[in-house]
């Protein structure tokens, strides 16, 4: 396989709650716990879990938003963090974001012309008409108007504020866009504009995805490669076709047995059909009780274990 | 409509008051001291002097004129004083936290702990009277709210994704702090700046009534009543007309903030899409 | 025989008086009914008035929104002819609801166990000591571990899912007649939200309560519901079975909406294609939305919507 577009190895965030005067005892939260991912040219890389598993601090750590207590993030090679590390600058280049909530994305002081030329201005483009016409591009491929430009944010509707955010994100030309639940504050309708947004300029532009979700219809829909994630570890990763016809671990299979599925009522629903899964020989899965997690112990040792080509799953020894 | 009003009528007696600093010298032939003349003393309101005279026989209408000199400037330039101050104070330790942000804020409370007038008389104590120590007394001590309010607006906007869109961006600190924080945040500060005006009209006010402020004979808002004080019974026009300017121009400044307010949110100028 | 609804509301309509005394049709002439012990469920986007209809059931809306026309008949009693204090007795005695933020709904000064009491001594005469008892057998039959204890939490203390079980057994604790559930997972996590659901389901179907779901959430809608009803535009545009709706949509926009979900393992089976964009279906959407007026265009014959 090619080198990665990005290489995430052993990324830990840790916060310390507590202490301070009257803090109490000092707790340790392991929010990222040992993340290791790659991601490929032209992929779509999709982080599920739910809230608190840690894709979203994974995500901001890839954007430099969130420092890591250890670990590397390294793109095309070189490293993002601590030492020789890019910067803000430079890494503004490597990735950028597509929010999750588009009433909060983008600042309703300034037209959407502002919010889009600004970044172009500040990455050295100075003529007028150069920057005008990257402007009115990059509206194009959203599915925006040029004439939209002179609008404010409170003059669009929910689905194109986040075409906004999108365009916004792009505007840079950045080599990774990392789309935090892109669409999940979106009305049904809208969110199938914006998803096949996504896919046609993914096509269009040969753009490179990392994706937070927890919609796993949307993530099947969208991804190349799931990883998912269960308090601050990956508990299992692979190909989309492998997580989603044989989710093996039992976190993976709870999510999809418990998601509504409308499919479900038809007596097609794709919980009914999942195949009987044991852990490899001589392994039991870890975590195997997914019901009450402790986020503050260290965890016991386990390790991804292969199970198929590109499919692996969190286990440990057994007995 | 309602905003309409705010803004209209804010706007008008500020307006008035400014000019009528500004064009003193215009709207009357007399001079506020040298027209002293004890023949005209404490004359009542009427045709040859509009707000009567005082003990000493000057035009009082004169001097309320030349008194919006000082108290505006007093009460605009501490004002700018407190709001730089504050606004930068605030923001930066909502925006950078840490230590600078518990400094900013031991210091906040402190400063709010004192009665802001205590703490101007002690520095007016030190400096000696004047209008230079004025504004710097009134300058310096009256910023804490204006912190508070830069810092906790700080506080929620930063997580805002465009804040953290405009970091992703390659936005250095500053810039986000000009370009993306304080436009959202302008409404409350030039709330409080407004009003921090009237409070300092107010406070320049009480100084001179103390005999803090500036020197008699030049002419402030305070340094009026503190004359009139002993006239209060039988010329009381030469309260009335000080008083009656300081109460305008407190309620013009107020609302002229909240009119501005309104009229500064981007709701408010809606296109249909 | 025939089986009298529960609910029977009838042409209502809901409207926002606009500029130059015009009224502007927010639930526009909708009729539907609930059978006791039914789950009815009302799906639509933001903006179709379904949680508008709902509040107009409960007699909560808000001014100036309000009921214009129409009746809502509940266990033979117009419930628009009530007053408002024979309203509040309905109100969590015989119709309870459910809202979608557990932490905005519940009172944060307040343990949890005084909250779920409180139902039993205004509604029921109970003294405060034997409601307390009452309020831990409410709290053992959502199935909050250790309700002897639990009652004296206070809703912070509370995660999330934990805090939408109290409010079931507020909104269960008299037993009502019908549960209006307004999106009551949408704040939860999917694991969560499945654990919330099938307790409503059982709770409801073991005490033969009705249910009034709203939802945008057409999977949540196919799991919970015996009948559907979409929403859009403040109209019903299609109520039928929930099997046969999701087997069979009839009219085009719930043909768009259920295009527009990508479903869970239609990739798999299908590979993958751009998902149904429900402007190019019924066009000029947004026009239709202004004018409020809705007017179903390339309808099947016989999917016309009663009356």
């Amino acid at each position: 396989m090619s080198e990665p577009l990005l290489d995430i190895d052993q990324l830990h965030v840790h916060f310390t709650l507590g202490g301070g005067l009257l803090g109490g005892r000092r707790r340790t939260l392991r929010a990222v716990n040992g993340v290791s991912l790659e991601l490929h040219q032209g992929q779509c890389l999709s982080i599920v879990g739910e809230s608190g598993c840690g894709k979203s601090t994974t995500a901001l750590s890839v954007m430099g938003l969130q420092p890591p207590t250890s670990g590397d993030i390294r793109f095309r090679g070189k490293t993002l963090i601590g030492a020789g590390a890019p910067d803000r600058t430079d890494r503004a280049l490597i990735a950028q974001m597509v929010f999750q909530d588009p009433y909060a994305s983008l600042n309703p002081r300034q037209t959407v012309y502002s919010s889009l030329a600004g970044p172009l201005r500040l990455h050295g483009k100075r003529s007028r008409s150069e920057i005008d016409e990257r402007v009115a591009m990059m509206l194009g491929h959203v599915g925006l108007l040029p004439e939209h430009a002179k609008r404010y944010p409170h003059e669009f509707s929910g689905g194109q504020r986040q075409r906004i955010g999108i365009a916004r994100a792009l505007i840079l030309d950045p080599q990774i866009v990392v789309l935090d639940e892109p669409v999940s504050a979106l009305d049904v309708s809208i969110r199938a504009q914006i998803i096949n947004l996504l896919l046609d300029l993914q096509e269009k532009l040969s753009l490179s995805y990392i994706m937070i979700s927890h919609d796993l219809g949307v993530v099947e829909h969208m991804s190349d490669r799931v990883a998912v994630m269960y308090y601050g570890q990956i508990v299992e990763i692979g190909d989309w076709r492998s997580i989603f016809s044989t989710p093996t671990h039992p976190y993976t299979r709870k999510l999809i047995s418990t998601i509504p599925d409308p499919d479900a009522i038809l007596r097609e629903g794709i919980a009914e059909t999942l195949p009987e899964v044991h852990p490899p020989a001589g392994m039991r899965f870890y975590p195997e009780d997914v019901s009450m997690p402790d986020v503050y112990a260290e965890p016991p040792p386990s390790e991804l274990v292969q199970i198929g080509a590109d499919h692996q799953v969190r286990c440990r020894p057994a007995g | 409509m309602h905003l309409r009003f705010n803004l209209l009528l804010g706007g008008i007696l500020s307006a008035v008051v400014v000019l009528g600093g500004i064009f003193a010298s215009w709207l009357t032939p007399l001079d506020p001291i040298m027209s002293a003349d004890l023949m005209n003393a404490e004359m009542p309101p009427g045709r040859e002097f509009w707000f009567g005279t005082d003990a000493q026989g000057r035009d009082i209408y004169t001097r309320v004129l030349y008194g919006a000199q000082v108290s505006l400037a007093v009460g605009v330039i501490s004002q700018l004083i407190n709001s730089f101050i504050g606004t930068a104070l605030g923001v930066s330790a909502g925006y950078w936290g840490g230590w600078w942000d518990d400094l900013v804020n031991g210091l906040t409370n402190v400063m709010l702990a004192i009665p802001s007038l205590i703490f101007a008389l002690a520095v007016m104590a030190v400096l000696g009277p004047g209008l230079s120590s004025l504004l710097i007394a009134l300058g310096l001590t009256n910023w804490s709210w204006t912190c508070r309010i830069a810092r906790s607006s700080t506080l929620s906007l930063k997580s805002q994704g465009y804040v953290q869109a405009a970091k992703t961006m390659g936005y250095g600190d500053i810039r986000i702090m000009f370009g993306q924080l304080l436009p959202n945040m302008i409404g409350p500060i030039l709330v409080m700046a407004t009003l921090g005006i009237g409070s300092a009209v107010l406070s320049e006010a009480a100084l001179s009534f103390l005999g803090l402020g500036i020197h008699p004979p030049t002419p402030s808002w305070g340094n009026m009543l503190t004359d009139a004080r002993e006239l209060i019974v039988i010329a009381p026009w030469a309260a009335i007309f000080p008083g009656l300017a300081i109460f305008l121009t407190v309620l013009g400044f107020n609302l002229l903030g909240d009119g501005l307010r309104d009229a500064l949110d981007p709701h408010m100028r809606t296109r249909r899409v | 025989m025939t089986v009298q609804p529960l609910l029977d509301v009838k042409n209502l309509t809901v409207s926002l008086p606009a500029a130059g005394g015009r009224q502007h049709g927010i639930v526009r002439d909708i009729s539907f009914n609930i059978l006791p012990g039914e789950a009815y469920g009302l799906v639509g986007e933001s903006g179709s008035g379904k949680s508008v209809t709902s509040l107009a059931v409960i007699g909560l809306l808000k001014k100036p929104l309000r009921t214009s026309a129409g009746q809502i008949v509940f266990k033979g009693t117009d419930l628009r002819t009530l007053s408002s204090r024979a309203m509040r007795r309905l109100r969590g005695d015989r119709v309870a609801m459910i809202f979608q933020e557990p932490m905005t709904a519940l009172n944060p000064l307040a343990t949890v166990g005084r909250q779920i009491a409180e139902m039993f001594v205004l509604h029921q005469g109970k003294t405060w000591k034997e409601a307390h008892e009452l309020a831990v057998g409410a709290l053992a039959s959502v199935r909050v571990p250790a309700p002897e204890q639990r009652v004296h939490a206070y809703p912070h203390q509370m995660s999330g899912g934990m805090r939408q079980r109290v409010m079931i057994a507020i909104a269960l604790a008299c037993n009502p007649d019908l549960l209006i559930a307004d999106e009551p997972t949408t704040a939860l996590d999917v694991t969560v939200q499945a654990e919330v659901l099938k307790l409503i389901q059982e709770l409801c179907t073991a005490r033969g309560t009705a249910v009034l779901l709203i939802s945008h959430d057409l999977g949540v809608i196919a799991n919970m519901c015996q009948r559907v009803g979409v929403m859009y535009a403040g109209k019903i545009v299609e109520e039928r079975d929930t099997y046969e709706l999701f087997s069979d949509p009839w009219h085009d926009y719930t043909k768009g909406l259920l295009g527009a979900l990508p479903r869970l393992g239609s990739r798999q089976r299908h590979g993958r294609s751009r998902l149904v964009d429900i402007d190019s279906i019924i066009d000029d959407r947004s026009r239709l939305t202004e004018r409020l007026c809705f007017e179903p265009r390339k309808l099947r014959a016989g999917a016309e919507v009663r009356p």
